[in-house]
């Protein structure tokens, strides 16, 4: 076990993650909606990685990594343990990337919300296995070049749309489920506070632009955040009850074609005009289903 | 359920194999279990989820979706300072495998009953040894328990070894052989347990604790890497002479005698020729058979990990042969407690050792079987036998 000195800050500064991460930017907005009283169990990933290098570590809170695929199994047991001690305060985080969430824990992720458990799961939403080298996930968009979707002659990348993890953490009757962006970092750290007042499972995914990734430059992740949302592929959304809560969604939004979105990302580059407005109208359904 | 009156020495409760060790789980005072149901250790878990229905119980009960889920509630909960306990066997003990290296790795002294079943293909029940064998390298102490009484005292060990040594234990009991036959048992009582196993208090600074914030878990470089498999090989070292030392306090405690030491037990002729090492509940059946011969010894081994070699090398000095009796097979290779005897041994290279695989998927050891393995002992022939 490791012991940060600056217990103060949640995340100190001096992590290994690429320069203009948009995981870490968003982890450093989560931070700012957290009390001390709080537990975190982290999947396998870069911002376990990046943060724990023995015998360093970043974290000013009580932090515990033990697999890929079972950080919310490892929370259900820190809460059952703070449940024995009759410990009612303290919140439990529970923090992975999207391989971790939608894909290898997704069974687990079931158990714990079946349970009911006062437990914040927090994915941040790379669109690929970012750690282990830019592979396909369930998280991985339609016409994304990966490791193992390339584009090629025969390819044009991922031919799978999103798996919707919003409707299957809906479907488990969770009271407070969100979707939101690095980029908007005041709206992150407002919906882990709103999510933190509720008891029983929560959930929220934050897209978080890989620079590797989706190749692009370490500049532009609030960028990319940014306009994932404005063309509508990654609206912002706040489920409070089952109910999709209209307060969240900008009154004026004007959608951006996506192709201001895409032709920035080296992992789009392939596409062509007729790939493009296939995405275009994934946009339009997004629209439409969340009347943006 | 009817409530049980728990006395101290005498067995006069007649229980079935998982129904004492469900009932030593409760007095042992556990913070939190998880579980998920297994055949055969399931009739465990679900007693210890009734005592919790009945108000007799103290501990959090979390039911899993998984083995996988289990161990790693488990894993949390005891990483945030509580004393936790699962039972699984066979296909679920597999299914946990990754997180087994993972709270051995990290220290968490989580007990573990192993109802002990073959492993399927083709699928198959019964009992054998093939699933504590799967797990043999992941870094958790192993016990074997003979009998009822056996088992109960091995948890109650299992948990004061662990809590010692920051090291996780399994407790093997033969599945249905123990789980599911009945037999005079006698319970120790939570007050009595206390004495010999006091309240699991872990220092602050060792778990997850807002109020002294650790990272666990992190990531480690091959240096740091190297050295943390080397200490946990040197402490499973230091865990033997422990077993020994707690081994005759249990004794004291619990008020009973027996020839074992902890690590293994002895019977049988006094200047033997041929000694019969073997694990679990066949050591029952090996006992009486032996009652017929003058010149043949029994050698259990209730530790298998640490594996006990010097304590095998000292017993087997002056005999001729060994017949390692085993209930699970390595292909390629030849039975994994053959291997492990053969290689204390080395020195003594005298004996004449030999290996029969018997009762894989169940199938019956009866003294017959032991009476042939035992004709068989002293040829040179064939060294690996499956005798059924």
């Amino acid at each position: 076990m490791i012991s940060n000195k600056n217990k103060k800050k949640f995340l100190s500064p001096g992590h290994n993650a690429c320069s203009g991460c948009g995981q870490l930017s968003a982890v450093q907005a989560v931070m700012r909606g957290l009390t001390a009283d709080t537990i975190i169990a982290n999947a396998t990933g870069c911002l376990e990685v990046t943060t724990t290098a023995y015998p360093e570590t970043s974290w000013g809170l009580p932090w515990i990594h033990s697999l890929f695929e079972n950080a919310s199994s490892v929370a259900s047991g820190i809460r059952a343990s703070l449940d024995k001690q009759k410990n009612k305060t303290t919140k439990v985080l529970v923090q992975a990337g999207d391989g971790g969430t939608y894909d290898i824990g997704l069974g687990l992720i079931s158990g714990m919300w079946e349970r009911g458990e006062n437990i914040l799961y927090i994915c941040y939403d790379t669109e690929s296995y970012s750690n282990t080298g830019i592979q396909a996930s369930g998280s991985t968009p339609y016409g994304a070049a990966t490791t193992t979707t390339p584009s090629g002659e025969q390819s044009i990348g991922s031919t799978q749309v999103k798996k919707d993890m919003l409707a299957i953490a809906l479907a488990h009757g969770l009271k407070y489920v969100a979707q939101t962006a690095a980029g908007f970092p005041d709206d992150i750290t407002n919906k882990v506070k709103k999510a933190l007042a509720i008891s029983g499972p929560t959930y929220i995914q934050i897209l978080s632009p890989c620079i590797p990734g989706w190749k692009i430059n370490y500049d532009e992740a609030v960028l990319m955040g940014k306009l994932a949302v404005k063309t509508g592929l990654y609206p912002i959304l706040e489920y409070v009850d089952g109910r999709l809560n209209a307060s969240s969604i900008s009154s004026n939004f004007k959608p951006e074609p996506v192709n201001t979105y895409l032709k920035g990302q080296g992992r789009f580059k392939h596409l062509t005009e007729t790939d493009i407005q296939y995405i275009q109208n994934l946009a339009v359904e997004n629209i439409k289903k969340y009347k943006l | 359920m009817k409530k049980i009156k728990i006395q101290k020495r005498v067995k006069d409760h007649i229980l079935e194999g998982s129904r004492a060790i469900a009932l030593t789980i409760n007095n042992i005072n556990p913070d939190v279990i998880s579980a998920y149901p297994i055949t055969p250790q399931t009739h465990i878990v679900e007693d210890l989820a009734k005592f919790k229905a009945e108000g007799t119980a103290n501990y959090e009960y979390v039911r899993a979706e998984s083995e996988f889920a289990a161990a790693s509630i488990i894993l949390g909960a005891c990483a945030t300072g509580s004393r936790v306990y699962s039972a699984t066997s066979s296909q679920g003990l597999l299914l946990m495998i990754e997180v087994l290296y993972n709270i051995s790795g990290m220290r968490l002294p989580i007990v573990m009953t192993c109802a002990n079943r073959a492993v399927s293909a083709p699928i198959n029940i019964w009992n054998d040894h093939s699933d504590a064998m799967a797990v043999r390298d992941s870094g958790w102490l192993q016990f074997f328990s003979e009998d009822h009484q056996e088992a109960v005292y091995q948890h109650i060990l299992a948990f004061k070894i662990a809590e010692k040594m920051q090291l996780p234990a399994l407790v093997n009991v033969d599945g249905f052989i123990l789980t599911h036959s009945y037999e005079p048992v006698s319970i120790p009582s939570k007050s009595l347990i206390s004495k010999y196993l006091p309240a699991y208090k872990p220092e602050s600074g060792t778990y997850l604790d807002p109020k002294n914030p650790i990272t666990l878990g992190g990531f480690f470089s091959s240096d740091a890497y190297f050295k943390t498999r080397e200490d946990i090989f040197q402490d499973f070292n230091l865990s033997l002479e422990e077993i020994k030392k707690e081994y005759l306090k249990l004794k004291k405690v619990f008020n009973f005698k027996d020839n074992g030491n902890g690590l293994v037990e002895y019977s049988g002729a006094k200047k033997p020729k041929t000694i019969l090492i073997t694990m679990g509940s066949l050591a029952g059946t090996i006992k009486e058979t032996l009652k017929d011969y003058r010149d043949i010894g029994l050698l259990k081994i209730t530790t298998f990990r640490p594996f006990p070699a010097e304590e095998i090398l000292k017993a087997t000095k002056s005999c001729k042969n060994i017949a390692v009796i085993e209930k699970a097979i390595s292909p390629g290779s030849g039975g994994p407690l053959y291997n492990e005897v053969k290689a204390a041994i080395f020195e003594n290279e005298k004996i004449n050792i030999k290996n029969y695989i018997v009762g894989l998927g169940g199938k019956d050891i009866s003294q017959k079987i032991i009476q042939k393995i035992i004709k068989d002992s002293n040829n040179k022939n064939k060294k690996i036998t499956f005798v059924g």
